[in-house]
């Protein structure tokens, strides 16, 4: 409850159940913008912007190889830990958030910072 | 090395730059190219760019904050090469004598006899090519295309998007068939029509009419077609007659070995002779493919930038680093609302089947085997399902 209290339960998106979500899958969280939460191989947990910063596709449904992540359009790579890209076409990082798991289920903290969106995706809110 | 040279600053050069400067290259780094303007992307330039979606600034490939540490002498042409001392001679009558020199000045479009004396009829390669075809776009009522590829089946469906009239003009039975193979190519004409292009097969063009502007494009069956602006997207070239008497060995493309070297030509030039210093990356390279038997010069996005650290490598190495085992090329298209995306060889096929989706719905998965195995892949809005059957392809045992 100490982690509840200290990021305030406001800020955190439950995301599922651990058990739901096996090693090397990922789950696209339908936020504003969407946010990709991704088990890898090796048991760690991330979560990032679901929308690739080149252009309009969801990096849920990409290549998950160790702690990266490849466009399925494109196929830059992003590090799931730093939200760096590896090779163009995106030149920009993807906006990274913390996880957080709580009696087995997921959590992401939304990042305070500006999201790297591709030209002609906006957030919702502003046109 | 001391001092590298890469002619070309478009994808392959720029990738190959940065993939040397990765693998710890710390020398001078000269970097040649003959259009004005930095690295940019060229596949939008038949899409986004030209339906206006995107802008110039979007289409840079580097990063707002890279500093390659190179010196960029843009606007200036390789006009010469002089492989044994590894002279390169620019448009601007100076020289650049380099350890290593990478050759990576690209395609240029095959253009239609008598179209540089018309205006309103274009090729699509460059940034150049698509500000004027997209100033042409804004007041043109009818296109017509020439020629079902990529660029041909795009341009048209942008265009349609747009709201013109369009014209798609193949000289085969079906745009696109020779990468999709005939069977699948007809489900992507069959969404051009639905959406409106007007497709003809079969169709040969005698000439293009008009005084000054073009005004239509009459086809060897007599048809007149009328046109406001027309585009001929047949194909591309590889721009390598700067390389003649270089020393170098031309052919569809410059001949390199599996690792990007290229081939010296004395002696009848053969593999293993390879030219010390110099290698070729991008749409200008025909590089040796053991399991085609034969130099295969790949045009696809997806192949310059694999070869890009490939080349960076044999370049840094000597041309001990081993070459990288050859995967099928992945190409991807967006036409309408729709995405393309393919991958292997369909003519290596003998069966191909839709796995998931339908075709009607322009919204299919369709696998091609030989025998039991899978040796190609087309996503038709099923980008998902793609990803997995593309991640199959490209770590299969070959």
């Amino acid at each position: 409850m100490f982690l509840f209290a200290k990021l305030g339960c406001d800020s955190m998106i439950p995301a599922c159940p651990l058990a739901s979500l096996p090693r090397g899958e990922a789950l696209r969280i339908e936020a504003d913008p969407p946010i990709a939460v991704f088990h890898t191989e090796d048991g760690e947990i991330y979560a990032i912007d679901d929308t690739c910063t080149h252009q309009d596709a969801s990096l849920a449904d990409g290549w998950l190889e160790g702690c990266e992540i490849e466009c399925p359009l494109h196929a830059s790579r992003f590090d799931l830990r730093t939200g760096e890209v590896d090779a163009p076409p995106a030149k920009r990082p993807v906006r990274t958030h913390r996880v957080v798991v709580e009696n087995d289920v997921v959590f992401v903290v939304p990042s305070d910072a500006p999201p790297n969106l591709p030209p002609g995706v906006t957030v919702k809110g502003q046109a | 090395m001391r001092i590298v040279c890469v002619v070309g600053a478009s994808l392959a050069g720029l990738l190959t730059a940065r993939a040397l400067r990765a693998q710890g290259y710390d020398g001078r780094l000269v970097l040649v190219g003959a259009e004005t303007h930095r690295p940019y992307d060229r596949p939008p330039l038949s899409k986004d760019f030209l339906k206006g979606a995107l802008d110039e600034a979007d289409l840079a490939l580097e990063a707002d904050d890279e500093d390659l540490g190179a010196e960029w002498r843009l606007g200036v042409a390789a006009v010469g090469l002089d492989a044994a001392a590894r002279r390169v001679r620019l448009s601007d009558g100076t020289e650049v004598e380099a350890d290593g020199i990478v050759i990576a000045t690209g395609a240029s479009a095959r253009r239609l006899p008598g179209m540089d004396d018309l205006a309103g009829v274009h090729t699509l390669r460059t940034l150049d090519d698509a500000r004027s075809l997209r100033h042409d776009l804004a007041s043109a009522k009818r296109m017509v295309v020439i020629g079902g590829g990529f660029i041909g089946t795009e341009v048209a469906a942008t265009a349609c998007d747009l709201g013109l009239e369009v014209t798609l003009v193949e000289a085969g039975k079906t745009p696109l068939a020779g990468v999709v193979g005939a069977q699948m190519a007809e489900a992507i004409a069959a969404l051009h029509e639905r959406r409106g292009v007007r497709l003809l097969r079969g169709a040969r063009v005698a000439e293009l009419t008009g005084e000054e502007r073009v005004d239509g494009v009459r086809l060897t069956d007599g048809t007149l077609l009328p046109a406001d602006v027309v585009v001929a997207g047949i194909g591309a070239a590889p721009n390598i007659a700067w390389l003649h008497g270089s020393g170098l060995r031309l052919g569809d493309g410059v001949l390199c070995d599996g690792g990007g070297r290229a081939i010296h030509d004395e002696d009848g030039g053969e593999i293993g002779d390879a030219a010390p210093g110099i290698v070729a990356v991008g749409d200008c390279a025909a590089w040796f493919d053991p399991a085609l038997g034969r130099y295969d010069r790949c045009e696809h996005w997806t192949a310059a930038r694999r070869r890009a650290a490939v080349a960076a490598e044999t370049l840094l190495s000597g041309g001990a680093a081993r070459p990288a085992r050859q995967r099928p090329a992945y190409i991807w298209s967006d036409q309408f609302d729709v995405k393309i995306q393919f991958v292997g060889h369909a003519r290596h096929a003998d069966t191909v089947v839709v796995e998931e989706g339908n075709p009607a719905d322009h919204s299919f998965l369709a696998v091609y085997r030989q025998g039991e195995r899978p040796v190609a892949v087309l996503g038709v809005n099923q980008v998902r399902l793609f990803s997995r059957w593309r991640r199959q392809l490209e770590t299969a045992a070959v």
